[in-house]
């Protein structure tokens, strides 16, 4: 069979479909930007998919406020920008304190977060019984962000993609990038012979699998993989609305308006380099945090289990910015298991970085320099301050 | 000898399975045996509990005497295997097996050196509008009623759908019928009387099982039961349980009072199980489905694993004890412990010589392949998520799905209970008609633990278990 090449001139190439990618090439889009996104499965059908589905700015880091803020947003308009709700509501993220000295980091972080406005209320003793009867023995307080909240991963993020597709974006599933370079002015992206896209902009969002992008430009990052365990049960009567999470981490869960609760907590199992899967110990260990959590649970079923794979670095920060050694690729990767409530944001500021080359959100704190040996950067910053 | 350090496992104590088991322990090794029934002997041998008092020839009818040999074989065994029965296989993961205990609710991790997988098979659902209705069952279901538990789904029941099994429950029905007052209504069979005729020079490789299908046919008919071919069904009607069938023979409809329906469209292969142990599957046209690869010893993709019987590939009971010897004798083979060549050539050789009655079977009971294009929009096709055709349809269409890990992520078709079990075909051929597509090219639904619901409650105990265990090695 005699094939032949498909090449495509864009403003901006973008590799990777998840919902940062996806958000990228809608926001490039409405700014009348030509995008083509390779992606080498179905849009979202990694971490973007397959992840917890919690929409919360509580607990993160202040760093990321700004962009957490800025995605609340976009979230804010989903239906009028991607043509579905994706099951988002702002049904109230809760983190929940088991001891004082989780109440007193709670309140910590009220109190750091305050300039951003989250609205969080610190909830304790009798009220929270009163107000969640359902909540297991430990629980003796808590946060309340009430317009944080939930929605389905699979739904939402291929939804970014299509949304894309009809703005006019060329989205380019099961097409995988086979070799990048770049001239000094263009990128060229091939996918085997069958797709060379040429555009002065490349957009790196490959997540877990971002790493090896970065380094063919000499900014080899220590990203890994990292993978959720994942559960969901039966639908059960409906009783919860807050989406939860444990003060230090560990279990979180949800119950979608079906009755099912999702849960996640500790990690899976890698099966090999794309494919994972929840391990039997960690899902054990999520029951066991469940039942203590929720005690209705206690007669329930899980029916599926699942994982994913996702990028994490050291500080559990994204690399999100330009390249520190070549003008015009942009990255934005590694979000550490917590990228899909800012995804949509992110998407706006690479779009941003794309066009203008800077964006209004700040992002300092994810500039990819920080993994570079310090001479570099120094060099960097001593030549950027000439 | 099999190194001792790690027993081989038989998940499944059906025909092949315990013909596996069997054959292990006459080479003097002692497997564990898992069977998810509370006693062994499979779907179509199922024994009913203890206590039950009826003979094999009304149970089993012609097929008393391979029940009750295989039977048997199995109380033989129990001195020479770790039988497990009521023990549900909910997992496989890095060489261990996840087992449910279903009466004491318990979960128990078991490493396996070399695994023998005969999983069986479930009934080939394909909705018609009404198949929710209270009433409705699967035609395994309505066989399970009469064998295990000694009772039948109505007391005036239509039968319908396609397969052997369809006129096998027919005649058992009907035979039951006469001592409790039982009667079938009809049996609307969607193949063409042209298609059994077509299927006969296929079907005369097996005289005796040919012989015994035309004699439930036969007595069918002389029992003034009603038995139509090239029927299509309309729907199942009933206000709050299922009162009637509507069926069409191309020209105009006609409907059959009833209370209760069992239908089915042959069987489909239990496949999670290999799907979790890794196995690499492939379509496999003669069966319209993916299937686990294996060899004509029943050797998978997967070292060490083997697969036997229907949950490979449905082949049937008698197929399914020489598979199952067949994969025993591989397993064997393959750890070094001799075995009687000849006798493993013959099995191969009765496999191979059981397929032109296999494909003339599929002959006179064709999967209805029109059956996707006449499915009306408002047709649920998945049960537990309440998903209809015409939603699957636009999903196609509307949202470019054309695979069906994609549909399912975006309609929740096989996102309940079931996890696809029953729903997974039908949505295939629906978004394979769909999409213009041919149905081997949208893929399968990738096979998630558990593979049956499991008791959030049991994990914690398994989870106390294990860190009470921590703790005490600290």
């Amino acid at each position: 069979m005699t094939t032949s090449t498909r090449v495509i001139d864009t403003d901006v190439a973008i590799v990777g479909g998840g919902i940062m990618g996806a958000s990228a090439a809608l926001a490039l889009r409405r700014k009348g930007v030509s995008v083509v996104l390779l992606e080498r499965d179905l849009c979202g059908s990694r971490s973007s998919g397959v992840n917890y589905g919690g929409v919360r700015r509580q607990g993160r880091p202040v760093s990321q406020l700004p962009l957490a803020q800025r995605a609340h947003q976009v979230w804010a308009n989903l239906p009028a920008l991607i043509g579905t709700d994706g099951e988002y509501q702002r049904s109230g993220h809760f983190k929940i304190g088991r001891s004082e000295a989780d109440m007193a980091s709670l309140e910590k972080y009220a109190e750091v977060s305050r300039d951003f406005d989250l609205g969080i209320q610190l909830i304790s003793g009798a009220t929270l019984r009163e107000r969640c009867p359902w909540l297991g023995g430990r629980a003796m307080g808590g946060s309340l962000c009430p317009d944080d909240g939930q929605a389905n991963p699979r739904l939402v993020s291929p939804a970014f993609a299509l949304a894309a597709r009809r703005a006019g974006a060329q989205i380019l599933e099961r097409t995988p990038m086979t070799s990048v370079e770049h001239d000094g002015k263009l990128f060229t992206v091939r996918s085997g012979t069958a797709v060379t896209v040429r555009a002065p902009v490349l957009i790196n969002c490959a997540g877990a699998w971002a790493g090896a992008l970065a380094a063919q430009f000499g900014e080899a990052v220590p990203i890994h993989s990292g993978h959720p365990a994942m559960a969901v049960t039966e639908p059960l009567p409906f009783f919860m609305h807050w989406s939860l999470g444990v003060e230090g981490g560990g279990i979180y869960c949800r119950q979608v308006a079906r009755g099912n609760l999702v849960l996640g907590g500790g990690a899976g199992v890698a099966l090999d380099a794309d494919r994972a899967r929840s391990e039997r110990s960690a899902i054990a260990t999520l029951a066991v945090q469940a039942v203590e959590l929720l005690p209705q649970l206690k007669n329930a079923h899980f029916i599926r289990t699942w994982s994913g794979t996702e990028g994490y670095l050291p500080d559990r920060q994204p690399v999100l910015g330009k390249s520190h050694t070549t003008p015009g690729l942009i990255h934005g990767f590694g979000f550490a298991g917590a990228g899909f409530q800012i995804g949509p944001g992110v998407g706006e500021v690479l779009a941003e970085l794309a066009l203008d080359g800077r964006s209004t959100t700040p992002i300092a704190a994810f500039a990819i320099e920080r993994f570079l040996p310090t001479t570099v950067a120094e060099v960097a910053s001593t030549a950027a301050a000439h | 000898m099999i190194a001792p350090t790690l027993q081989p496992v038989i998940v499944g104590a059906g025909p092949a399975g315990i013909r596996a088991a069997q054959t292990l322990v006459a080479h003097g090794v002692r497997p564990v045996v898992m069977d998810e029934s509370a006693r062994g002997g499979g779907q179509i041998y199922r024994r009913p509990p203890a206590h039950f008092a009826r003979s094999a020839q009304t149970l089993y009818g012609t097929e008393a005497h391979r029940a009750t040999a295989l039977h048997s074989t199995l109380d033989g065994l129990y001195a020479h295997i770790d039988y497990q029965p009521n023990s549900l296989v909910w997992n496989a993961q890095g060489g261990q097996l996840d087992v449910l205990h279903g009466p004491t609710q318990t979960t128990r991790t078991v490493p396996y050196g070399q695994l023998i997988v005969a999983s069986g098979a479930t009934d080939r659902v394909l909705p018609v509008p009404g198949w929710t209705l209270p009433g409705v069952y699967t035609l395994g279901g309505a066989q399970v009623a009469l064998k295990f538990q000694g009772c039948t789904i109505g007391r005036n029941v239509v039968l319908m759908g396609t397969g052997p099994l369809l006129y096998l429950v027919a005649y058992q029905y009907a035979k039951a019928g006469a001592q409790a007052g039982v009667k079938v209504a009809a049996v609307l069979d969607t193949a063409r009387f042209a298609d059994q005729l077509a299927a006969l020079p296929g079907m005369l490789t097996q005289p005796s099982v040919l012989a015994k299908g035309l004699y439930y046919v036969g007595w069918l008919r002389a029992h003034g039961v009603a038995v139509h071919t090239g029927v299509r069904p309309v729907r199942v009607e009933g206000e709050t349980r299922v009162n009637a069938v509507v069926w069409s023979d191309g020209r105009s409809e006609h409907s059959v009072p009833c209370d209760a329906v069992g239908f089915g469209y042959a069987l489909r292969s239990e496949t999670q199980l290999a799907d979790l142990l890794g196995c690499r599957f492939a379509w496999a046209p003669m069966h319209r489905a993916q299937l686990p690869e294996r060899d004509s010893a029943g050797r998978t993709s997967v070292p060490g694993v083997y697969l036997a019987g229907d949950g490979a590939g449905i082949m049937g009971a008698d197929a399914a004890e020489w598979a199952g010897e067949r994969a025993a004798l591989a397993l064997l083979a393959d750890h070094g412990v001799k075995v009687d060549a000849a006798r493993a050539a013959e099995l191969e050789s009765k496999l191979t010589k059981l397929m032109p009655f296999r494909q003339g079977l599929e002959r006179a009971f064709p999967f209805p392949t029109d059956w996707a294009v006449n499915a009306p929009d408002a047709l649920v096709v998945c049960r537990c998520e309440n998903i209809t055709a015409g939603e699957l349809r636009a999903c196609a269409r509307d949202a470019g799905a054309d695979e069906m890990n994609r549909l399912k992520a975006l309609t929740r078709v096989g996102m309940g209970r079931c996890q696809g079990r029953m729903c997974g075909v039908a949505a295939a051929e629906i978004l394979a008609q769909a999409t213009g597509k041919p149905v081997e090219l949208v893929g399968r639904l990738r096979g998630q633990a558990p593979i049956k619901p499991i008791p959030i409650h049991l994990q914690a105990q398994a989870a106390g278990a294990a860190s009470a265990t921590a703790e005490h090695t600290a």
